[in-house]
């Protein structure tokens, strides 16, 4: 079934006629597909497009960066929040190299985004002329789909298999490289959706039989555990998973990329899973007889050394992508399928139970983590501050519906371990490439994204000069995001390993740090910069209560360390409280 | 434990499909021991017959990250019995030692080649076969001198009777529809 929109359909391209340059087919088919925002940077290759965006009538709105690096997060972060398939343009050469980043950060996290790059004209194509470079090829293994399109008349079509392909099936970055000559050229402008490939399966059908061998399993398992990850986001599979936990009476831990789609505060969620989440959850992955992984990969941050991981269980793997079954751990029940569906076919076959036993061994666990680990590092009485006390305390005092975003490292962790989340889908973080700097375009994006609810980033002092000309994106655009930057003049998550492998050798990781509250001065962005223990519920208020940007400096205890951890190369049981 | 697998490839005509496929290989450090690429018997369709020696494991993972290609219809992998090949050799030696030598007439006859073309100065030479059997006739021709030699890629045929790729895409185009 193709859906047909044509020139005279849309109000908007009225005023245009039918014969249009592929400048103006970029843009006409963007509309057509329902994009109201760009993030991008212009350059001169991309010229012809820009000119067409400029002063367009209607809704699409373009959100001038600072760096391409940032247009590519933020385009991500955008994606995630709001559902839709994030768009980034970047002018040829090192504009397009400096989006690689963002690419390959979007496509390890299975995210939506379709880049738009220019290209030099196409009889300069491999003579090295200026600001020429192939980002086909240096993009291959990062993108789910790319194409150079060097025919006026492909335009439309390029653009609506990019989005077909990146918001299908697993989601993933697309790039489109255009010539300039090719935007420039005329073409008869017709915009046909994609709605299908001959050669790609974005969804595949249940296996018979796989549903039904699943719920036998479950309905014999005496301590069933399950798993949720970034699937469930994605598939919108919140409400599914809820009632089929509360079905099944299985408590359910979650990957990093997983957390808010279930409320933190759920009875039956028991925590976070891999190197820094929670202790049960990690210790009961070697005792329980029966993991069913929903929408998750069984990434090695997860995992813990593979020869000692749930070896005493069964698994049943829930999966949309084939080729991550089996891809790390051997699975006994594969279904190939989405999350949602599958799950809305397997609550049907599963009997009503309860394992409150089971569940209750989790709270124990839990208890052991609080007095050990996680009173301290929230509620200390004396020292420094800490970076749970300030990730709780904003918790309680945005009640848990804020859109998290963090940067890397030990704020990341800290974060996801102690804010409780309330709502769907209000975490954005950089899981599979750990990308510094990613949190605060990604706010940006984010808050674009979802501009009714409070958006708060959290960033160490180290990721947030990755990317602190973003600042400049802020100013321009008003945005009213509240910037947190937990200070302790290192970068942390490298200093606590090399406390805990190399001796305590901080070889490169100590950061003299600028006046970062200055800095946003200079960004017209109030701030403030604290120290004390006492000045951090004042400073959190007016923070909130400002009507616009705000900045956050928190001096905090300089070698902190997060735990609980798994040491590499242990097992998940193995997991050390301090 | 390695093993020698050949694996098909259908896929779209698309241009930077072959670096797509490649790179699959690479990342994982696994060498490419024959490659070819040619139009299927269903027009449109394009067959990589490639060649690689690992595990039973790794071509697993392997194939089902091929098959992720969006552009990729279906991916196979065989072992050697599962399948028929046959590889092209090509050597041209002087002409001289076609007319001064009987010993070199035999030879070529008996190792089933053809001599597909003969000039004043070079004589091109013809076999197909598998790799030790052409590396074998290589070695008996060298103490005549061989000019240049050429080995192609593999092209392989299923042992089984119909061809899987026809009743996968009426699956496809039934999905699809």
């Amino acid at each position: 079934m193709m859906e047909t929109l044509t020139l005279e359909k849309k109000k908007v391209v009225r005023k245009l006629s039918k014969r249009v340059t592929g400048a103006e087919a970029v843009i006409l088919s963007l509309l057509a597909e329902g994009v109201d925002t760009i993030f991008g940077y212009p350059g001169g290759a991309i010229m012809p497009i820009y000119d067409k965006l400029y002063n367009i009538p209607g809704k699409l709105r373009h959100i001038l960066v600072r760096h391409e690096q940032g247009a590519a997060h933020s385009a991500q972060a955008y994606a995630m929040v709001s559902g839709k398939v994030g768009v980034c343009f970047a002018t040829s050469g090192p504009g397009a190299t400096n989006l690689v980043t963002g690419i390959a950060n979007a496509n390890i996290d299975s995210v939506p985004v379709v880049f738009i790059t220019a290209q030099v004209i196409s009889n300069l194509l491999g003579t090295d002329a200026f600001q020429e470079i192939d980002i086909v090829g240096i993009s291959m293994p990062i993108t789910k789909w790319n194409y150079q399109v060097t025919k006026v008349e492909e335009i439309p079509d390029a653009i609506a298999k990019a989005f077909f392909i990146a918001n299908s099936g697993r989601p993933g970055p697309v790039l489109l490289d255009i010539t300039k000559d090719v935007q420039v050229a005329e073409l008869d402008f017709k915009y046909k959706k994609c709605t299908s490939l001959r050669s790609y399966i974005p969804y595949p059908e249940i296996k018979s039989g796989t549903i039904d061998a699943a719920a036998q399993l479950i309905n014999n398992a005496k301590k069933p555990f399950l798993f949720i990850g970034h699937g469930v986001r994605i598939s919108k599979a919140q409400q599914e998973v809820k009632n089929f936990a509360e079905k099944t009476g299985i408590p359910v831990a979650s990957t990093l990329l997983g957390l808010s789609a279930l409320p933190s505060n759920h009875p039956l969620y028991v925590g976070m899973l891999g190197m820094h989440g929670n202790y049960g959850p990690n210790i009961k992955t070697n005792e329980c007889d029966l993991i069913i992984a929903v929408g998750m990969r069984f990434d090695d941050r997860v995992t813990g050394n593979l020869k000692k991981y749930a070896k005493q269980a069964k698994i049943i793997h829930i999966e949309i992508d084939d080729s991550e079954i089996n891809k790390v751990v051997k699975v006994d029940i594969e279904i190939n399928a989405d999350a949602k569906k599958t799950l809305v076919e397997l609550i049907n076959k599963v009997k009503e139970k309860s394992h409150n036993e089971w569940v209750r061994e989790f709270k124990e666990c839990e208890k052991m983590e609080y007095d050990k680990v996680i009173n301290k590092c929230c509620s200390p009485k004396t020292g420094h501050i800490k970076m749970g006390e300030i990730v709780r305390k904003v918790s309680e005092k945005t009640k848990g519906e804020a859109i998290v975003v963090t940067d890397v490292g030990q704020q990341q962790m800290v974060t996801a371990r102690y804010y409780k989340f309330t709502k769907f889908n209000s975490f954005i973080t950089s899981g599979g490439m750990g990308t510094m700097g990613f949190g605060l375009p990604a706010a940006i994006g984010a808050k674009i994204g979802t501009p009714d609810r409070e958006v708060v980033s959290f960033s160490g002092d180290g990721g947030f000069q990755m990317t602190i000309q973003e600042m400049g994106t802020i100013m321009q655009y008003k945005l009213p995001l509240k910037m947190i930057i937990l200070n302790n003049n290192f970068l942390g998550m490298v200093r606590q390993w090399q406390e805990l492998f190399f001796k305590k050798r901080y070889s490169a990781t100590e950061m003299i740090t600028p006046n970062f509250p200055a800095i946003a001065k200079g960004y017209g962005i109030p701030g403030k910069k604290i120290t004390l223990r006492k000045e951090l519920d004042d400073a959190l208020d007016e923070m909130f209560a400002y009507k616009g940007a705000y900045l956050l400096e928190v001096l905090i205890e300089k070698e902190e360390n997060i735990f609980p951890m798994i040491l590499p190369g242990t097992s998940v049981s193995e997991i050390i409280l301090e | 434990m390695k093993e020698e697998f050949t694996i098909s490839v259908f896929s779209e005509n698309q241009v930077g499909l072959l670096n797509r496929i490649t790179i699959i290989f690479t990342r994982r450090h696994i060498n490419i021991e024959s490659l070819t690429v040619s139009e299927s018997a269903i027009k449109g369709i394009y067959k990589f017959t490639i060649v690689v020696n690992t595990t039973r494991i790794m071509i697993k993972k392997v194939v089902k990250h091929i098959e992720k290609l969006v552009e990729v219809l279906k991916a196979f992998y065989h072992t050697k019995d599962e399948i028929f090949y046959q590889e092209i050799a090509l050597y041209k030696v002087s002409t001289n030692v076609l007319t001064t030598n009987k010993e070199f007439e035999r030879l070529v006859r008996t190792h089933n080649a053809r001599i597909i073309e003969v000039t004043n100065d070079y004589t091109i030479i013809e076999k197909t076969g598998h790799k030790n059997e052409t590396q074998d006739l290589l070695e008996k021709l060298e103490q005549f001198g061989v000019l240049q030699f050429v080995r192609s890629g593999r092209v392989a045929i299923t042992k089984m009777k119909k061809e899987i790729l026809t009743k996968y895409l009426k699956k496809l185009e039934m999905v699809n529809s």
